[in-house]
């Protein structure tokens, strides 16, 4: 008791220590100079519809690697930590009810359209909201929901593990690419610009955050795998 | 009008907040902190933001959802204290 009193205290503190932010929020009738340069040079500089993709993918393309490195470092973690795990406690069985009748049925007809709907996301990332990121994460869902409702047994290590690595490499080939025929690292402009808010456009936005779709998907497949089959 | 509805939102969220910390069972704690992101992307996408709000509802309110069920019962299953 003494200690949630203690807790409580310490939360009002940090609360009183934000709380004069409170009166710096406003409505703002402008944006700030860097997002209005965005914004105006964003269309003639990429050709991305969704200004969004166009700032993650190649205005900050750099942070986008360093994302997705974070995100290899964190899956190949957890994959190492559960492995130890599994060879510690291998008399341990874990007792799985068998999937119903309602889940298989519903995954039948759920999994192609979470799968179709992952790949639409990233493959449509530079014209509406969502990319490699969400659509990785959604194709990674449609991968939990086949585990529960037992389409897949194990996860094809040797296949996750070659699209992760074959999506890594020809995201930074790509980049690479950048340097010898565009202005510089991770710069997508060395394929046709196309017309603007068509499929293919913007350059190499598309082929970008598909191998980050892929990439994301493949990770988060993994880490899902090495919780659940521990 | 907007205004009523983000209002009603974050009390939605403050309420499921306050009862991920008080609630005494583990499972209904994890899912209020699942509702928790689910408001906070629908609020996103109020204040039009889509892109972050779809990311915060896959892997907010989704997979981090689950990855902490996963969690739970593997810690419940190895004979930890509750």
């Amino acid at each position: 008791m003494i200690k949630r009193f203690f807790t409580i205290i310490l939360m009002v503190f940090f609360a009183s220590l934000f709380f004069p932010l409170v009166g710096l929020i406003s409505d703002r009738d402008s944006v700030s100079s860097l997002a209005k340069d965005y914004l105006v040079q964003g269309r003639d500089d990429f050709g991305a519809a969704n200004i969004v993709t166009a700032v993650v993918v190649s205005y900050r393309g750099l942070d986008t690697l360093g994302e997705v490195t974070v995100l290899f470092a964190a899956a190949a973690g957890i994959s190492l930590v559960f492995k130890g795990l599994r060879n510690e406690g291998k008399d341990k069985k874990y007792r799985v009810n068998p999937p119903s009748e309602i889940l298989r049925t519903g995954a039948r007809v759920l999994l192609p359209l979470i799968f179709i709907f992952g790949v639409y996301i990233f493959i449509n990332g530079h014209l509406t909201p969502g990319g490699g990121f969400q659509g990785g994460v959604v194709i990674a869902s449609g991968i939990l929901l086949a585990f529960f409702a037992g389409n897949i047994k194990e996860l094809n290590h040797g296949f996750v593990t070659f699209i992760e690595s074959a999506a890594g490499f020809s995201y930074v080939a790509v980049g690479l690419l950048g340097i010898w025929l565009a202005g510089g690292f991770l710069d997508p402009r060395f394929l046709p610009m196309g017309e603007f808010g068509s499929l293919f456009s913007a350059g190499a936005i598309p082929v970008i955050y598909s191998l980050i779709g892929l990439k994301v998907g493949s990770e988060m497949s993994g880490i899902i795998d090495a919780i659940r089959s521990y | 009008m907007i205004i009523v509805v983000i209002i009603i939102l974050s009390l939605i969220a403050l309420v499921s907040a306050i009862m991920a910390i008080i609630s005494t069972d583990m499972v209904s704690s994890i899912i209020f902190g699942g509702v928790v992101s689910l408001v906070a992307s629908v609020i996103y996408l109020v204040y039009g933001s889509p892109d972050v709000a779809m990311t915060e509802a896959a892997i907010g309110s989704g997979l981090t959802t689950v990855v902490f069920l996963f969690a739970w019962f593997r810690v419940k299953h190895l004979g930890g204290k509750e």
